[in-house]
């Protein structure tokens, strides 16, 4: 397989799967504002804060308010997290890869593209959110559900799956760790009244909260609900599995050992770290998160590095066997 | 958009494809035409719109250079297809292959002993001004003689039925990815017409194009690595060069993915490292395939190909120099060059033309600007010509000024009344002038015609122009065997 297809594969993924998070963040801090009247400012903030794009928010807007910061989030193109700026940059990723690519899964990305525009056309309209993010989050499982069910083994769903999990254990750092800072107690006594609430819809944003019920049974609770999504190993979106599949899909590529090692060093985190400590301690926490990004950045130069090679350093002449060829092909 | 009646379309004088007089379809279009009259105004709009649709849940899409962010857009398609008879189309097939093979013999001969230049049957002068005559290819003999692997070659009809060359496209030729995508569409649009009305298959031509590629490669022991060479996302012709990649199951590759070794062997850059490519259908013009060869700017070549491909180590598909033969100039000639190679009569005409190089055919030229079609030898996409009779006084005294300055640059030719066929537009159904691009294949053992063509259709009334970049749209091409045709 071509580096440059790899890398556009990789970076579809990553877009898809930053669409689908950003839709569901989006939609549970809506429903947490319904019951959280009079709050609404600080928790819009905090979903600019999560994003990383307090700059360009800044640059555009003058408030975060509501609608301001639904605009931003889901339809302003001068974002490329946006959702429609990530579903833009998705397609365009597949549109250079379209050949290696089964037909289907380039139209049903166009056709989210196209629904989710139009459904977006000019400004906002509050009562058609629902509907809009409902589109998005469907047409992403069916995206993921189709590389699943109709691409072969191969380089290519390789590195769909590589660039899945990593954009995954990156925004579900993010998440945590913005959620986090507003929800820790600063002071033993210092009790938020809601706190239950919203570590609810913590877990709801990655869609755990049953899955949390299951495995837990307890009230919903801080310290259990860091220790679920950074180290539970059948959930699909805790950060500890998903890093052990990160690795294990890694493993399968050629000249893997470098970005096997930059994974074992994040994974490495996860068992030094103790959540009940982290519970305690929000800046901590924060810090711990840090060293999960910074090991996360570092896994993906790694990978560039190795499979999508630059001009200047030519991977060695292989021979490949037949089989292999065809395979690629 | 009304019920269709056949009595009240009149195609104006005009030969038309598939209505021989009002309410008198020809032979091969009864069961089309039938259908089409049998359909309600709701009928007509539904199978519109449903076409539309697929058109653009399907992605089918051309680039036009000038739309901004727009990179792209629907390509616009007429659901009424365009017909013709098995019996008439297989008298095509057998002009354009020995057309094409005529002129792979042609550009051979120039890069080589240049025997016809010698034998006086093609004009020294001319050769030395072809633009398109790359110096250097002088000396190469890529495998079976064949420099023409893909030629596009575009017919006309006129208004008393015969069917013309208008002119062979033997550079980078688009647009058969148009061609089976008008197919997939008519199948999803009209699928009860195809059980019955003996329409010949398209579907093939990935495969052939694959196997001629194949064996094209110069490790002919081993199973050949393929590549499509594409400019990028921002070529006109990106969509095809993807489709056909993928059709095919080959690499879709761009400049920056191929690098030259020191063995003078092309390889392409993989996640194991580099790979060897055997056989590049480049679609990538000439002067920008390889800086060292040819303009040194070009960032969408690969540096040292034309030495790969020199030394045998890599097969390209078309052959860099075979432009030659595409010239509008060249091609007044294509009579005598079917004549001097093959010693036969060409089997489908050339549109009479006046070259402006000889004395007495400008004069006759330059008194009949108003009449005729004045073209530049090496331009496309219908760019650079004077329409003679829809043109104004001015634009004919420049042209008449361009044409004295550079007479070996022009070629005039009669305007002809190309043919009609019923087409729907916003404005109804009506008559709509049309051309038909059909594709050959050539390697050193075998040549193939694809079944009918791309056949793109102005969808502006009156308007000569089919070229997508201006406004044409496209129609699905059916070769009907009537003999074939059943249960109706």
């Amino acid at each position: 397989m071509l580096s440059r297809v790899a890398e556009n594969l990789y970076w579809m993924a990553r877009y898809i799967e930053r669409t689908e998070d950003t839709a569901r963040l989006i939609r549970v801090t809506r429903f947490l504002m319904l019951d959280f009247p009079g709050t609404t400012t600080l928790s819009w903030s905090s979903l600019i804060n999560i994003t990383g794009a307090d700059e360009l928010f800044n640059e555009h807007y003058d408030e975060r308010n509501a609608q301001n910061v639904l605009t931003f989030l889901c339809a302003d193109r001068r974002y490329g997290g946006s959702i429609m700026g990530s579903l833009a940059a998705a397609r365009e990723n597949l549109r250079t890869t379209r050949d290696v690519m089964p037909r289907e899964v380039w139209e049903e990305i166009n056709g989210i593209y196209l629904h989710g525009s139009k459904l977006l056309s000019g400004t906002i309209d509050v009562r058609k959110m629902d509907e809009f993010l409902h589109t998005v989050i469907r047409g992403c499982q069916a995206l993921t559900g189709m590389l699943d069910g109709t691409l072969s083994e191969s380089p290519a769903r390789t590195f769909c799956a590589v660039g899945g999990y990593l954009e995954r254990v990156d925004m579900t750092s993010r998440i945590l760790d913005v959620r986090s800072a507003n929800l820790l107690p600063r002071t033993a006594d210092d009790l938020k009244p809601f706190e239950q609430l919203q570590w609810m819809s913590v877990l709801k944003s990655l869609t755990a909260y049953q899955m949390y019920r299951q495995q837990v049974r307890t009230r919903v609770r801080g310290k259990d609900a860091i220790r679920f999504i950074l180290l539970d190993e059948t959930f699909p979106r805790a950060i500890k599995r998903c890093l052990k599949r990160l690795n294990g899909k890694l493993a399968t590529l050629p000249r893997s050992q470098d970005a096997c090692t930059a994974v074992s060093t994040v994974q490495a985190l996860l068992t030094r770290e103790n959540p009940e400590e982290l519970y305690g301690a929000p800046d901590q926490l924060h810090q711990f998160l840090d060293e999960l990004q910074l090991g996360v950045i570092n896994v993906h130069e790694t990978i560039r590095k190795t499979w999508f090679g630059g001009v200047d350093s030519p991977a060695p002449v292989v021979d490949m066997p037949t089989t292999q060829q065809a395979q690629d092909a | 958009m009304s019920q269709i009646d056949w009595n009240q379309y009149d195609p104006n004088a005009f030969y038309d494809e598939l209505i021989a007089a009002p309410g008198r379809p020809r032979p091969a279009a009864e069961a089309l035409c039938r259908y089409l009259a049998s359909l309600g105004e709701q009928d007509i709009k539904g199978l519109k719109e449903a076409a539309e649709v697929a058109i653009q849940v399907m992605g089918i899409t051309f680039t036009v250079y000038s739309d901004g962010d727009m990179i792209d857009r629907a390509w616009p398609f007429d659901i009424i297809p365009r017909v013709i008879p098995l019996n008439e189309w297989r008298t095509v097939e057998a002009g354009l292959k020995q057309r094409v093979q005529a002129l792979n013999m042609f550009i051979d001969d120039l890069y080589n002993e240049q025997k016809i230049v010698k034998d006086g049957v093609f004009p020294a002068e001319l050769l030395a001004k072809s633009v398109n005559f790359r110096p250097q290819c002088v000396g190469i003999h890529p495998p079976g003689g064949i420099w023409a692997h893909i030629c596009g070659s575009d017919l006309v009809r006129d208004k008393d039925g015969t069917i013309y060359v208008l002119e062979d496209n033997l550079r980078i030729p688009s647009g058969v990815s148009y061609m089976l995508e008008n197919r997939n569409v008519t199948k999803r649009v009209l699928p009860d017409l195809f059980q019955t009305s003996g329409i010949l298959p398209v579907d093939d031509y990935a495969d052939q194009l694959h196997e001629m590629l194949v064996s094209m490669s110069p490790r002919q022991a081993e199973e050949p690595n393929i590549v499509i060479l594409t400019p990028g996302i921002y070529n006109s012709a990106y969509y095809e060069h993807s489709y056909l990649a993928q059709q095919m199951g080959v690499e879709l590759v761009e400049g920056s993915d191929l690098i030259v070794g020191t063995d003078s062997c092309v390889y392409m850059r993989t996640i194991d490292g580099l790979v060897r490519v055997d056989v590049i259908y480049r679609r990538v013009d000439d002067m920008f395939i390889d800086p060292k060869a040819f303009n040194p700017d070009s960032v969408l070549g690969v540096p040292g190909l034309m030495e790969a491909w020199r030394a045998g180590n890599v097969a390209l598909c078309n052959a860099p120099g075979a432009g030659v033969a595409d010239d509008k100039v060249v091609y007044a000639y294509v009579p005598k060059i079917i004549k001097y190679y093959l010693d036969a009569d060409p089997i489908i005409p050339n549109v009479p033309s006046y070259l402006c190089m000889h004395d007495d055919e400008r004069e006759y030229v330059l008194a009949n600007l108003d009449k005729l079609v004045v073209k530049p030898a090496n331009e496309s996409g219908g760019y650079g010509m004077l329409v003679g009779p829809h043109s104004t006084p001015e634009k004919r005294a420049e042209f008449a000024e361009l044409i004295k300055n550079d007479p070996r640059n022009y070629m005039a030719q009669p305007t002809l009344s190309l043919s009609v066929a019923p087409t729907l537009t916003d404005e109804g159904l009506g008559p709509r002038h049309l051309d038909l691009r059909p594709f050959i294949l050539s390697s050193a053992n075998n040549t193939y015609v694809t079944t009918g063509g791309l056949t793109r259709v102005a969808l502006v009334k009156g308007s000569l122009v089919v070229n997508s970049s201006q406004g044409g749209g496209s129609k699905d091409t059916w070769i009907v065997d009537t003999d074939a045709m059943g249960g109706n």
